[in-house]
């Protein structure tokens, strides 16, 4: 699927912030994408691996952390996390109503680094 | 040992083709070009929805289209066969098409005298869903034997389009799809998506979805 141009684009933001920063090295890449991005983790590392080979990225640990799916229900202006891969509906857990919708859930950025 | 320092980033991880896209966004706007990206999975019926807006919409504007649907030969022909200036996306073994990608094509047409490009993406409806094009709408199709329960399957497309076509409508009575649980499962996760039930092979509904994309036009060259 797309977790090479994925990979390539997190190696690019990483390598833009290592060189700003005057790092040697970097160790950990810390990401976090929400549950509506649907990545392999698995080949996101393995791409990660072989893209950074030769850069100051180089065998860096790739660290994900999976933000909720969340929506708002109007009437009780509530906010719920949903699975939306094991729901087949979601009314909101209150109220019983159907009258929400989508709050967050599309985070998909690098959100730090450990370098040396 | 040297000391490990945190660095903060806090950056898009895709934001180099967002950054392009925009930038496409803004040239073709100035040029009052309208980009229609279509998505979905194959088979679904981009091609023949594409082929179908094409003949209903050419005598109001001037019309071109990209092709990136990796096994497409066929559609490539199809859209030749109807005489309108095309461009061909090598994909490769890309999933999707990216803002670079988009950038190349548009500069293989002549933007000058092109009113509406309309761009089969390729089919899937995963990845297209995470690069944006530049375009200047975003659309789905989803095609009746596909099931009502795709929007749970595919929130991130269902979220992001501004127009959701369900195609296939001919083929209804032969599969328990429900169009309203469909519709409330999508306004939940995009309240400001339309949806357009609709038959390229009837035509049935399809004066509705051009109307819709007369409106888009219409509002993105006043803008
Ligand atoms: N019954 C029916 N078949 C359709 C309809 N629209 C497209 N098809 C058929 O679905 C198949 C795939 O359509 P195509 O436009 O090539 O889909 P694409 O892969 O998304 O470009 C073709 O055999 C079409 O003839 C429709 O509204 N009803
Ligand atoms: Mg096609
Ligand atoms: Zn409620």
């Amino acid at each position: 699927m797309h977790e090479l141009a994925v990979t390539e684009g997190i190696l690019a933001v990483v390598l833009r912030h290592a060189a700003a920063g005057g790092a040697s090295r970097v160790v950990t890449v810390r990401l976090r994408i929400g549950g509506l991005s649907d990545l392999s983790e698995e080949w996101l590392a393995r791409y990660f691996a072989w893209l950074g080979k030769g850069t100051v990225a180089e065998g860096a640990r790739i660290e994900v952390e999976r933000t909720p799916v969340v929506f708002r229900c109007g009437p009780c202006d509530r906010t719920f996390d949903v699975d939306l891969k094991a729901a087949r509906d979601f009314p909101c857990p209150f109220c019983g109503g159907n009258d929400v919708s989508l709050v967050s859930g599309r985070e998909f950025f690098v959100r730090e680094i450990e370098v040396m | 040992m040297e000391n490990i320092r945190l660095i903060e980033v806090r950056e898009e991880i895709l934001s180099d083709n967002r950054d392009l896209a925009r930038e496409i966004r803004e040239t073709l706007c100035r040029k009052g070009v309208f980009l229609l990206n279509l998505m979905s999975s194959p088979g679904a019926g981009k091609t023949s929805l594409l082929i179908r807006t094409l003949r209903a919409l050419r005598e109001a504007f001037r019309i071109a289209v990209i092709e990136g649907d990796i096994d497409s030969m066929v559609d490539a022909e199809k859209v030749a066969a109807e005489g309108v200036p095309a461009v061909q996306i090598r994909t490769g073994s890309a999933c999707h098409l990216d803002a670079p990608m988009v950038e190349k094509a548009l500069g293989e047409l002549d933007l000058d005298h092109t009113d509406l490009v309309l761009m089969e993406n390729v089919g899937n409806l995963v990845c297209p869903a995470e690069f944006d094009t530049g375009d200047t709408r975003k659309a789905m199709i989803l095609s009746v034997p596909e099931g009502d329960d795709k929007p749970l399957k595919y929130p991130l497309m269902f979220s992001i389009c501004h127009a959701v076509v369900v195609n296939k409508m001919d083929c209804l009575p032969m599969f328990d799809f429900d169009l309203e649980v469909f519709r409330e499962r999508v306004r939940k996760l995009n309240p400001g998506a339309e949806i357009f039930p609709l038959s390229c092979k009837t035509g049935e509904g399809m004066d509705r979805w051009i109307a819709w994309l007369e409106k888009a036009i219409a509002e993105s060259r006043s803008r």
